[in-house]
């Protein structure tokens, strides 16, 4: 982060164990409202735009893999084993012949589903039910942040260890096993976002014109809340691309031969794959951390421009 | 008001407790995987299944199996192995010394690199070193444990030579090599830590450095560095220290990870053999030690901070 001036910056994970912190950071709300005057007038930045470039090839590959000149990601060419990078196979093959740049495009597609699509399950669920809770108030609220708060003292890895085990490692199983896994966590980040509006004026003002909950809901507390609980998204969609990729590495994630990057990073960890051909472990890694290095950054910089308080959580 | 949040905080503590076992045991019993294939095999008789199911308490109704199962736990036992018979606390108490050194060690190292670079880069904040040191840990949190293992496998264990690539002898038999052993695992496990502490430290430490007391102190003519050890660092720990005791849970998960790619003879690798032989009562055993232990660190953290600062209990 070359260009992060805000004294609060902090990293994600650091930010959400703000709210257990003693004793706020010392910055006034004069401070604070300076800082975020100060991110929104800054130009994205560069570096921001590169991460984006660089979510967005590995997305449409990930989309369009069936229409690109590869070879089938299972593909097994005894002619060419163990090859390094060539014209004929730009990141080379594995030790069964498997083209690489295949497996990685094919592999990409399971980072990605079960990234978004776990955090989409999240956001709908945890999201409607934050907003709903923070808007209902008094004993509903109470229980179900109580709820939450109980779920999350939870080790999610060892749910997810567990459950995949017994009940099945389908990808639809995985995207939904860790999108239920973030609800907890979802609803109590836009549950405190939502606090922050629920008694403001035009609430008040709505609620005195006769307007339905539905639409206090939907059209005066959801539009102030979104743009936070996105930026939060992102964050957490590195998250679930980390947990699928520690289940796959543990070989509790999409079954082989299916490429995953998780699982042909466990393919190319095993000592004798790391003497013999290191590329098969080394481009779903360095792969993966560009990708979570460009989620992050995202994440980062909308956070700091939209200012998501993690303190009120 | 200290002791009704603690009571508080305990019948929480009891609350999640009672919550971790009725999940753990649900867990195992209501996902699919039937245990008499996994003692018996698939080409067992029916009536040799049904046998077996009886003689394991298996047939009875859930809410009498989890009395059961409960009744046990309380009584120290956790049952054991279906396939060696090892008592499923011999198999923990076996494992979490190996656990426990490996968080030890990567937190000696994570404090030991992130303490440092956050008092330097705090001192000089936005100028070149504390860019270079946030931008480095920004990219640190995105290294878990499964991508950076290998590349420190392949770097030092393969490439150079320096370390074995797996498997470790035990502390008892020699400290030396052990703890040679245990470098890469460790700082595998460490990276995360680092980035975490260094970011949280460095903002209390920018915010603390506001602070009259720090302008009275340099105005006294105190040596800088005198300033930042003596003065600075002290007050700017307490996220620092909350962090560290709940990134034990993020930590456990680590370990297990390192463990079964450096093949550490720790409860994550037992853990995880147990679930690819669906050995379900190791599974649920450890299950429920871990996340036991993971609540009640957090607990203990919790209580230390209220003794610590009075603030926490009137939040």
């Amino acid at each position: 982060m070359p260009d992060d001036r805000e004294l609060a910056a902090t990293g994600a994970a650091a930010e959400l164990l703000a709210d257990i912190t003693p004793g706020d950071a010392a910055l006034s709300e004069e401070a604070v409202s300076l800082a975020v005057a100060g991110a929104r007038r800054r130009p994205l930045g560069i570096i921001f735009w590169l991460a984006v470039t660089w979510v967005g090839i590995v997305v449409i590959a990930a989309i369009f893999a069936n229409l690109l000149p590869l070879a089938h990601p299972n593909f097994q060419n005894y002619s060419a084993i163990n090859t390094g990078p060539s014209i004929h196979h730009l990141l080379g093959t594995d030790d069964l012949g498997r083209d690489l740049l295949s497996r990685l495009i094919f592999g990409a597609r399971v980072s990605l589903v079960v990234g978004f699509g776990s955090i989409a399950i999240g956001m709908i669920v945890g999201g409607s039910a934050g907003l709903v809770s923070a808007y209902l108030g008094g004993g509903w609220d109470a229980t179900m942040n109580g709820f939450a708060f109980v779920i999350l003292a939870f080790p999610q890895i060892l749910a997810l260890i567990a459950i995949t085990a017994f009940w099945g490692t389908a990808l639809w199983k995985i995207t939904l096993i860790i999108g239920i896994g973030s609800i907890p966590l979802i609803f109590r980040v836009v549950r405190a976002s939502t606090l922050a509006f629920v008694n403001r004026e035009f609430v008040v003002a709505a609620r005195a014109l006769g307007a339905s909950p539905a639409r206090i809901i939907f059209r005066e507390l959801l539009p102030n809340v979104l743009p936070a609980a996105l930026s939060f998204a992102m964050i957490g969609v590195a998250g679930a691309i980390v947990l699928e990729g520690t289940l796959a590495f543990l070989g509790l994630s999409v079954p082989l031969p299916t490429p995953s990057w998780g699982n042909m990073i466990a393919e190319g960890s095993t000592n004798g794959q790391l003497q013999q051909n290191i590329y098969i472990m080394l481009w779903p890694a360095i792969s993966m951390f560009l990708l979570l290095l460009s989620i992050n950054l995202i994440g980062d910089r909308l956070r700091q421009r939209f200012d998501v308080r993690e303190s009120l959580v | 008001m200290l002791v009704t949040y603690l009571a508080k905080r305990l019948v929480q503590l009891i609350a999640v407790t009672f919550l971790i076992s009725v999940i753990v045991f649900l867990l195992v019993h209501l996902l699919p995987g039937d245990p008499s294939v996994t003692i018996l095999g698939a080409n067992d008789t029916p009536q040799n299944r049904l046998i077996l199911l009886h003689q394991l308490g298996l047939n009875k109704p859930l809410v009498a199996q989890y009395a059961t199962w409960l009744g046990q736990v309380l009584h120290g036992s956790l049952g054991q192995s279906y396939l060696t018979h090892q008592q499923v606390s011999q198999i923990i108490a076996q494992g979490a010394p190996v656990d426990l050194e490996l968080i030890v060690l990567s937190q000696i190292i994570a404090f030991a690199v992130a303490i440092p670079l956050a008092l330097v880069a705090s001192r000089r904040s936005n100028r070149p070193v504390d860019r270079m040191a946030t931008t480095t840990t920004f990219g640190l949190l995105a290294l878990p444990p499964f991508v950076l293992a290998p590349i420190l496998v392949a770097i030092f264990a393969v490439g150079l030579g320096w370390f074995p690539a797996t498997g470790t002898v035990p502390i008892s038999q020699n400290l030396a090599t052990n703890l040679h052993d245990m470098i890469l695992p460790a700082v595998a496990l460490s990276f995360g830590s680092i980035a975490l502490y260094y970011r949280l430290l460095r903002s209390d430490l920018i915010a603390t450095l506001q602070e009259d007391f720090i302008t009275s102190a340099r105005a006294k003519g105190l040596h800088p560095r005198r300033v930042m050890l003596r003065h600075a660092l002290r007050p700017s720990t307490f996220s620092l220290l909350a962090a560290a005791g709940v990134n034990i849970g993020s930590l456990l998960a680590g370990a297990f990870i390192v463990e079964s790619l450096f093949a550490i003879n720790g409860v994550g690798l037992a853990l995880i053999n147990a679930v690819e032989q669906r050995d379900y009562l190791v599974v649920q055993g450890i299950a429920l030690v871990v996340a036991l232990v993971y609540v009640i660190i957090q607990f203990i953290v919790d209580f230390i901070f209220t003794v610590v600062d009075p603030r926490v209990a009137r939040g």
